[in-house]
Formats: structure tokens, sequence, C-alpha cells
């Protein structure tokens, strides 16, 4: 089949417990795609991510990653999880860090030769921060840190690349030479990014699926107020960044 | 006389020393992973819990160490599985363990005729009575923890460090979460021997945190540590021998003022390498 979608959801249900998360979840990103998954926090956008790798199973519905079950399809997935995950005074340097990318479950076990090393080098360059190869992880800045996770996820030569809020931590100065990166990766990955910020994303991404419980919207962007009214409620408002900054 | 002339002399310092040096090492490895994943509770948990074993193997007329090894180990298994399950809260249930191991040790303890000098052994340890034997067992259970943090260096590594992107590389994350914990009970029962199981938690933190001020990354973290704690085992002892004080106390002692000494040394050299690029406030817990 040429056209296996990078991420295939069919009427997907998850529930913590017994609240629900998601509700008859169906979505497809093709590959090559460049997606914004949008909506308030609780919306259930970072346990759509985790379903995708096969961190969580689903109550009902079935999801396809490249045709294949997440657990099966994991070493096609570069994950950028949030900040939160892991402690950020851990005393490891950035190309160690970064290595981890390569461990693969076939050989997880094995020491890693030069070849990894080279390939976790390779990725360093492709987020733009070899320079910062040795440096001890805790002495880095937000934007530095999420670059670090970037070339991580790359290290492992993904098809699909997730990022839970990546946007979290980027600094305004850093914002658009993030979104240059994700932009230089597009053509060779699908990409599909978690965000509460409706604003900044829609001006770079060419997808975005709007949830909060059940799938609200998706298509392409620009986003109009109507879906944004579904999705946070009809007080909400779309502030075009473009216009802000000029009287 | 001075511990190391008194080394030259007597043959059993030999001993002593060569169970000082185990000790140092293994708790200078396994202590680096206790400090930076944040067990030193765990770990407290582990060593007060095998109290329960070593009471019982005691009762029933066995070695006691044996009976510390097998409890110890089935606290982190514990520990390890229910943590994962994540239904109970980690820290309730590891104060749990500690009280009940240390109740089962007590009453078995307490029906064992004849033994309460020993007891006091354990809970406060006497490195100068460790026999060969006994230095023999630490050493292979060093060698064991030694060749598995080798050999697995990486995927424990990215465990420790972030278990789901672990997972979401393929690695049994949970098999390696719980010989992680076992390797730290083991090492905890190495400890016993040296220190007590009262001050287990001084050589599993204190040396690392020492080591904290002056290296930044974890292989370092590891040979610094047991450099430290063979310092403070060295300086504990010698302390002991001409105070006529107990061993393990000294050594927990130097130790801690190993800390306060690199502590004070950080406060006074700011502009040092590292703290330039980090403030403080950073690197301090929450």
């Amino acid at each position: 089949m040429s056209e296996t979608a990078a991420i295939d959801f069919f009427d997907v249900d998850f529930a913590y417990g017994v609240a629900p998360v998601l509700d008859k979840v169906s979505l497809r990103v093709r590959a090559g795609e460049f997606w914004a998954l949008l909506g308030p926090n609780g919306g259930g956008k970072s346990t759509l991510i985790k379903l995708a790798l096969g961190l969580l199973k689903p109550n009902r519905g079935r999801i396809r990653i490249f045709g294949e079950t997440p657990s099966e399809a994991r070493a096609r997935i570069g994950y950028v999880p949030q900040f939160a995950t892991f402690p950020r005074d851990f005393p490891l340097a950035v190309n160690q860090v970064v290595l981890q990318g390569r461990l693969q479950a076939g050989n997880w076990w094995r020491p890693m030769g030069k070849a990894h090393k080279a390939a976790a080098a390779g990725s360093l360059d492709r987020a733009g921060i070899a320079h910062l190869a040795k440096r001890p992880i805790g002495t880095l800045s937000g934007g530095q840190l999420q670059r670090v996770l970037i070339a991580r996820a790359l290290a492992a030569e993904p098809e699909l690349l997730l990022l839970d809020e990546p946007t979290a931590h980027v600094d305004t100065d850093g914002e658009t030479n993030f979104f240059d990166l994700l932009a230089s990766l597009r053509k060779q990955m699908a990409i599909v990014m978690v965000s509460h910020d409706v604003g900044l994303v829609s001006r770079h991404v060419d997808r975005v699926a709007c949830l909060n419980k059940t799938l609200v919207w998706h298509g392409a962007v620009p986003l109009n107020e109507g879906v944004l009214a579904q999705l946070y409620g009809s007080s909400a408002s779309l502030v075009d960044h473009r216009q802000t900054g000029t009287p | 006389m001075s511990f190391a002339t008194a080394l030259m002399e007597h043959d059993f310092l030999r001993v002593v020393a060569l169970a000082a040096l185990i000790a140092a090492i293994s708790g200078g490895v396994v202590g680096t992973i206790v400090v930076t994943r944040r067990l030193t509770f765990l770990a407290g948990g582990i060593a007060h819990a095998s109290l329960g074993g070593m009471g019982v193997f005691q009762w029933a007329g066995h070695d006691p160490i044996a009976g510390a090894t097998v409890a110890a180990v089935i606290a982190a298994l514990l520990i390890g599985v229910v943590a994962h399950r994540g239904s109970e809260r980690e820290d309730m249930l590891i104060g749990a363990i500690w009280a009940v191991g240390m109740a089962i040790g007590l009453i078995a303890i307490a029906h064992t005729p004849g033994y309460q000098a020993d007891l006091m052994t354990y809970l406060l340890g006497n490195l100068l009575m460790v026999t060969f034997e006994e230095a023999l067992l630490m050493a292979t259970i060093m060698g064991v923890v030694m060749i598995l943090v080798a050999l697995f260096w990486q995927p424990i590594v990215a465990t420790l460090f972030d278990e789901e992107f672990a997972t979401t590389r393929g690695l049994p994350t949970l098999a390696i979460e719980l010989a992680v914990l076992v390797s730290i009970a083991l090492v905890v029962v190495v400890l016993l021997r040296a220190v007590g199981l009262v001050l287990v938690m001084a050589l599993l933190t204190l040396p690392t945190a020492t080591a904290g001020v002056f290296v930044r990354t974890l292989g370092r973290l590891m040979l610094a540590s047991a450099t430290v704690a063979l310092l403070a085992m060295w300086a504990g002892l010698e302390i002991a021998m001409q105070t006529d004080s107990p061993a393990g106390a000294s050594i927990v002692l130097s130790a801690a003022a190993c800390y306060i000494l690199a502590l004070s040394y950080r406060r006074l050299r700011p502009g040092q390498s590292g703290s330039q690029d980090q403030p403080d406030q950073k690197r301090a817990p929450p």
C-alpha cells in the first residue's frame, strides 16, 4: 500500500480510570506532513501522543503507525517529551543524552560503537547545538535543552517526530529559529507537535487538529474563530501575532 | 599508633582495609545512583527492612548476613513493583516496609537467647571485626554489581534519566529498574558490615554529595564518590583508633566533614569553573 499514513487513529477512546480523556478520536497524518495538535490543558493532547507511542493502550478503537501497531513501530518514531519527565540536574553531558536516541529494541544491551557516536554527533549538528556537546545538561537554558531533546529524537533517524509542548521553553528570540529547525526537517519526516499556543503555532504548521476530549476540528490552517470558540469556550478569540507589535 | 603503621603490624587490619576499599567503591557507585535519582529514603527503607531478615535468620540459626540479603532484595522488589504500578504512594510504602522490617527483626532477636550483643554490631557496624570470609562475600557482591553496571551502562543510564523515552526506544525498563533496585539492596548489605544499617544512608549520600561539588557527569561522579568514601573510611578508622571511638560513627562523621569542607570550598570560591554558568539555586533541591 503506497498510501500508508504515518499516524492513523480509528475511533479511539481512552480513559484514566473512569474519567474519559479521548472520545471517538479519528485522525490521519500522512508522511511528510507538519501538524500541530492544539487544545486546552487536559484536552487529551499529550495522551494522544502517548497512545501513538504505545506508552498507553486505547480502551477502544484502533491505532496504526505506518500500518503497524505503536509498539511495533516504535523504532521509526522520534519522541521529544516534556521537561517534567526527567530530572534537569541529572549529571549527563549533552552528547551522552543524545546518544540515548541510538538505543534500539533489538540490541539495546550492546555497547555503543563509533558508528552510533558519529550518528549522535550528526544529529547534534542538525539541531544546531554541536558546540554544546560536552556541556552538562544542568547548565543549559530551556531553549538549548529543547534542542538537545530534539537531537536525541533525531538520533533515532525517525520517520515520524512527536513533540510534546516544545514551545513551552523556547524564548521569544529562539522561537523563529526553533520553527526554522522544524521546517528543515519537515520534508524528511512527518511531524506532530502538541501546543496550547494557538497563535504561535498556526503560523508555522500546515495542518492543525483541535482536541478537547473529542476531535473538534482538523484540517488546514488558518483557524477561524468559530473553531476556537468550540475549543476553548465562547470567550476565546484569535490573536494574530502578525499584527501585534504594530500600532 | 596511626592506622597506617598498625596496618603493617596486624594481619587483621589488612582485611579491614580490604573491606573498607570494597565498601567505598560499591558505596560510591551505587550512592551516585541513589543521590541523582533521589532514592535516599528508599535506600534507608531497604537498609532497615534488612534487620527483619537478619533477626529471623539468626533466630533460626542461620547466617544473619544471608538473612539481610534476602530481606533487602525482597524489600527492593516490592517497592519497585508497587511503584511501577503506581497504585500506592511510594514514600508511604517505603515507610511501612522500613518499620515492619525492623519490627520483625526486633521480635526475632528478642526470642533469640544470648545474641543481643551482636545486634549492636548490625545496627552500628564494626569494620574492625570483619572476617576474611565476609570480606570475600562483600567482594563477590561488589563484583557482580560492578559488572552489571559496566555491561549495561547505556541502557541503565537511559532508564534512570528518562524512563519514558527509554521505553519508546524499546528498552525493558521495568526489568532494568528492578535490577538497579536489587543492586542497591545488595550494596546496602555490603555497607551494613562496614557502618551498620543505621548509618548506611550516610555512605550512600555524603560521598556523592561531596563529589557533586567538583564533577558533573555520572561516570566521574561515581569515581569521585568512591574516592571520597575511601578517604572518609581511612580518616574514620584513624580517628576510631586514636580516640577509641566506634568505627562506624567515626567514618560517618569524617564523610560529613568532607561534605562540609567541599561546601565551604564552593562558597569561598564562587568564580570556579562550573558554578560560573550554573547558578547555585538551580542545583539546590526545591
